[in-house]
């Protein structure tokens, strides 16, 4: 890849008045010695997937396999459709669609890491919300994957995208950057408000731990897939007003970086602390751990 | 650079509910199918680390066998994959260790196969992001990822064999982009590791067999339907 930092990638993109959906096409294709078309394609496929996760949990309740979590997301569609949320609708919606995916992951479903499983749900929830609502072709949702993927890969590579390693900032963290700043594209913005729009998004998630009861993606990783993918809206809507970020985005990943390595081990994925060590939590560990025998 | 291309970011697809404990797993059952070349009667697993206290939760055992029965990382059955194993024969024991092995990661795997008169061991750790590397075969500390066409050849340790070997991969237009040459002892059997960019005339496992003081060819090609 011709990038390593985001301000890069923006630089590219102005010097060569391409979207960064567009470089990142190119830059797959030189990489993979793939031909554009494979790689579209391969795009399109994923895709597909992910819509056919968002149906899933939104038609019928889908429940995990520890039997622990499982039906919220149409427990929210249906709230919605019903009564008037204290979101606007479409933000709503887009809550209810993330929580189906990452329920439909937890219930060992087909889905698309994006970047990692236990963050799955918030780029498709974005995405197919603003689908919806736009009335967008889904070739141009493909190109707006490869976006996000140009941002998860500086993301990546700088820091990191998995809770073991950096705590829930890494992985939901990054997938909300990666989010929002391809909403930003989608809806016209420029690579510049693109950058602020993942600094805005990151710098909320900074120091988030990843604490999951039992050791399972489940508690409270689902219902910080719906969070994502609202906080995503609003950072894409603060960058598209003109909002600046005053740290740039890779300040920001580097704080991440910074704030993951700080991070005592019980606080990165290993259900020895946060919400996994409080007595309810260690009550439903137990409890799963007793089912499970 | 740890993450190379977008489709390490945005993929891969697969089943629920963790990349690591889950699709990485997949892939190792999956090296150990193509190793043993067909489906093993009998299959020892040890959990290490975090896959032996997790296994349950994350389907790190079903996983597995899914990789053993040749499933890919978004194939459906890997649900009901325990099902499927004894279906189709294959009998499996699980052995989830109280010690660790310190020297390995965090999620570490292996499998003990019997495949007739042969057996074979993987040991495979799963190191984030469905990315794995494997670290040993039977006796042999190798290291590759799978991530490309891998070619693991058992011969005897013989002056020249290697000049034989990487010649017949010219022939057939194979460009190496990792080899590792692993000897129990000296004059006795070896094992190289061979990453290739592509496999595609399968040929060339045939005659390379026709060289001397080799004993086994095998083609560990995950690359062939597995979206990584």
């Amino acid at each position: 890849m011709r990038f390593q930092t985001l301000q890069q990638l923006k630089e590219i993109c102005e010097t060569e008045q391409l979207t960064i959906a567009e470089l990142m096409i190119t830059e797959q294709a030189h990489q993979s010695g793939q031909p554009r078309e494979q790689i579209v394609k391969q795009m399109a496929d994923y895709y597909g997937i992910m819509k056919e996760a968002v149906r899933k949990g939104i038609e019928e309740p889908v429940v995990s396999r520890s039997g622990l979590t499982g039906g919220d997301a149409k427990r929210v569609h249906d709230y919605l459709t019903v009564n008037e949320s204290s979101l606007d609708y479409e933000a709503c919606l887009a809550l209810a669609y993330a929580l189906s995916v990452s329920e439909v992951n937890a219930s060992m479903g087909r889905i698309i890491a994006t970047p990692t499983a236990g963050s799955c749900g918030i780029i498709p929830g974005v995405f197919v919300s603003a689908q919806e609502r736009f009335q967008w072709e889904d070739e141009k949702l493909v190109k707006g994957l490869f976006t996000a993927g140009a941002i998860g890969y500086v993301i990546a590579n700088s820091s990191f995208v998995s809770g073991a390693e950096g705590g829930c900032q890494a992985e939901v963290g990054s997938a909300i950057g990666m989010a929002a700043g391809a909403l930003t594209e989608l809806r016209g913005g420029t690579p510049e408000q693109v950058l602020h729009a993942v600094a805005l998004a990151l710098k909320n998630c900074l120091g988030l731990i990843c604490d999951p009861v039992a050791g399972l993606v489940e508690i409270p990783c689902i219902v910080r897939n719906g969070f994502g993918a609202v906080t995503a809206l609003a950072a894409a809507d603060m960058a598209l007003a003109g909002v600046r970020s005053a740290i740039p985005s890779d300040e920001v990943i580097g704080v991440m970086l910074q704030v993951g390595l700080a991070m005592p081990s019980q606080h990165r994925e290993t259900a020895q602390g946060g919400l996994a060590q409080t007595p309810t939590g260690i009550k439903l560990s137990k409890q799963w751990n007793q089912a499970e025998q | 650079m740890r993450f190379k291309d977008v489709f390490s970011i945005i993929g891969p697809s697969m089943i629920g509910p963790s990349s690591s404990h889950t699709a990485g797993a997949v892939r190792i059952g999956r090296v150990a199918r193509k190793l043993a070349g067909a489906l093993p009667e009998k299959v020892d697993i040890y959990l290490y680390g975090s896959f032996a206290e997790t296994y349950h939760g994350h389907g790190t055992n079903l996983a597995l066998v899914a990789g053993l029965l040749d499933f890919q990382t978004d194939d459906e059955r890997i649900r009901d994959s325990l099902n499927y194993a004894t279906q189709s024969g294959m009998e499996i024991s699980f052995h989830p260790m109280q010690q660790s092995l310190p020297q390995y990661h965090p999620n570490t795997a292996k499998l003990v196969m019997q495949c007739g008169e042969k057996s074979y061991e993987v040991i495979g750790c799963s190191i984030g992001g469905g990315n794995i590397e494997i670290i040993k075969i039977n006796q042999y500390e190798i290291k590759f990822s799978a991530a490309y066409p891998t070619l693991l050849i058992f011969h005897y340790d013989r002056a020249g064999i290697i000049s034989l070997i990487t010649h017949v991969l010219q022939q057939y237009g194979m460009n190496i982009g990792y080899m590792k040459v692993e000897r129990a002892t000296r004059h006795g059997e070896v094992l190289t590791v061979i990453e290739c960019d592509e496999l595609t005339n399968k040929e060339v496992l045939k005659h390379l067999l026709l060289v001397p003081n080799i004993n086994e060819v095998h083609a560990i090609d995950l690359t062939e339907g597995d979206q990584q």
